[in-house]
């Protein structure tokens, strides 16, 4: 019997298909995440859109929080660690999380590495821009790879950027030969078995997500119909106005997402959604998407 | 007659049970409301959240559909699958289809550490050499009552049951390459 697997790990990515991971803060909100049909839940001491208000260095959530989430649901919980912080990632190993998001939301902790994801058993999850960045993070260990977008901004122009950069990336190596596959793994920076892997597949190979800004049953339908296998919703849910309908709407949305009979539906009253950011009003310093290398 | 595959498609890894079928040559539906399941003759519920499926089951009114269907042809339930198609689940929150007469229970196995892989023979096959048994989050059969056969144990438990019309999985058959396990249900039920 193994273990910590790369099968393991990837097989659990592999289950939250078709699914959405809830943002939750409290028991209560990881119980109302569960009860609308998330796959999963992100457990966090703030969503994005509070840590943006709050500034200064956002880190692990205190495992306290976290733990009183874990009691609350039966879904997979995952929770964030910062950028290179291997350690924090040595404790939300123990603490038994079942994923980890090695995330660009918190502050990081190197600004030149991320974590060596292989010695492991529990899977990471990493957000990447393009494709480059998402088979850095395969070759360093991910198990599941998601758009960075833009959390805590309601706004999902980044997220279809990250999106389209990924799938349009994958669409022209489909179409390269071995010896143009080599000198694009330099162009991408990439390791060119993954390269040449993802040519062959004609998608990542592991499960890519979409996360960062998704607020609306469209905003989840649209990264699905760009190539999204699974969606994230961060603030989305529980800065609306009303977060248990929104949940369970978006749900559908995601099951459904190319049934413009169901979209419209799931859409219809839904209360406010929360209070988006326009990107233009956003400093260099004050967009997230920015870290990671 | 060609065989004609439905993928219960709500949440969950249908995409590799259709990968699979696929690679038997097997012609298949994604089931994402009842009225999907008209070409089918067979059903595979995959792997995923059985509460997820159980509310989006409830949603789109797939339980009177799928039981009725169940009634005239065969299902396949792996890991969420087998909670789904179970007599019972220790879990108020899951609302199984009552297809076959097992009682199980969820992550019984432990959270995503304690989730593993195990080399398994399948003596039921004319070839029975080992076979990769992945286990994610996953349920265990607590009890099996008449009319089940149990096909495969691991470690005094069994994870491999049937009855005339349903086979219940507690690991992912699709997450391999090896499709031994998915030609035994096309060719026995």
């Amino acid at each position: 019997m193994e273990k910590g697997t790369y099968e393991v790990k990837v097989g659990l990515a592999e289950m939250l298909k078709g699914g959405v991971i809830m943002d939750v803060t409290t028991p209560d909100q990881a119980k109302i995440a569960e009860d609308a049909g998330a796959a999963a839940v992100m457990a966090l001491e703030r969503i994005p859109a509070d840590i943006r208000v709050a500034g200064g260095v956002a880190r692990m959530s205190d495992p306290a929080i976290i733990q009183k989430i874990q009691e609350a649901v039966s879904i997979p919980v995952m929770a964030k660690c910062r950028i290179g912080h291997f350690v924090e990632a040595q404790i939300l190993q123990e603490m038994g999380i079942d994923f980890i998001d090695e995330s660009e939301v918190l502050t990081p902790a190197d600004e030149a590495h991320h974590i060596d994801k292989h010695p492991f058993k529990v899977p990471f999850v990493c957000g990447c821009r393009n494709l480059g960045e998402a088979l850095r993070r395969i070759g360093e260990g991910a198990a599941m790879i998601r758009t960075k977008g833009e959390a805590g901004t309601g706004n999902v122009v980044e997220a279809v950027r990250h999106m389209r950069a990924v799938m349009g990336e994958i669409r022209k190596l489909t179409t390269m030969d071995d010896a143009e596959l080599m000198a694009e793994a330099k162009h991408l920076g990439a390791p060119y078995e993954l390269v040449k892997q993802t040519a062959k597949l004609g998608k990542l190979p592991v499960p890519n997500f979409a996360a960062g800004g998704v607020a609306t049953p469209a905003d989840a339908a649209l990264m699905m119909q760009l190539g999204a296998e699974a969606v994230f919703v961060g603030s989305g849910i529980f800065k609306s106005e009303d977060p248990k309908p929104r949940a369970v709407a978006i749900v559908q949305a995601v099951t459904h997402y190319q049934d413009p009979e169901v979209l419209l539906r799931v859409s219809t009253n839904l209360g406010k959604p929360m209070v988006g950011i326009n990107l233009d009003t956003l400093s260099d310093e004050e967009r997230l998407a920015h870290r990671g290398w | 007659m060609a065989r004609h595959l439905g993928i219960l498609a709500l949440q969950g890894d249908f995409a590799k049970h259709a990968a699979m079928l696929k690679q038997l040559d097997v012609a298949y539906s994604l089931i994402k409301k009842p009225s999907d399941l008209a070409p089918c003759d067979g059903l595979i519920i995959p792997g995923g959240e059985s509460t997820t499926m159980t509310i989006l089951m409830h949603k789109y009114e797939l339980y009177p559909a799928v039981t009725e269907f169940a009634q005239n042809y065969p299902v396949m339930g792996t890991c969420a699958g087998m909670i789904m198609v179970a007599n019972q689940v220790d879990d108020e929150r899951v609302d199984p289809l009552h297809l076959i007469n097992i009682k199980v229970l969820r992550n019984a196995y432990g959270r995503q550490i304690d989730s593993f892989t195990t080399m398994i023979e399948l003596p039921f096959l004319d070839d029975p050499s080992p076979f990769q048994a992945v286990f994610i989050r996953a349920p265990q059969i607590e009890t099996t009552g008449e009319g089940v056969m149990i096909l495969l144990h691991w470690q005094d438990q069994p994870i491999m049951v049937r009855n005339e019309t349903v086979l219940a999985l507690a690991f992912h058959p699709e997450l391999t390459r090896d499709p031994r396990i998915h030609r035994y249900f096309l060719e026995n039920f």
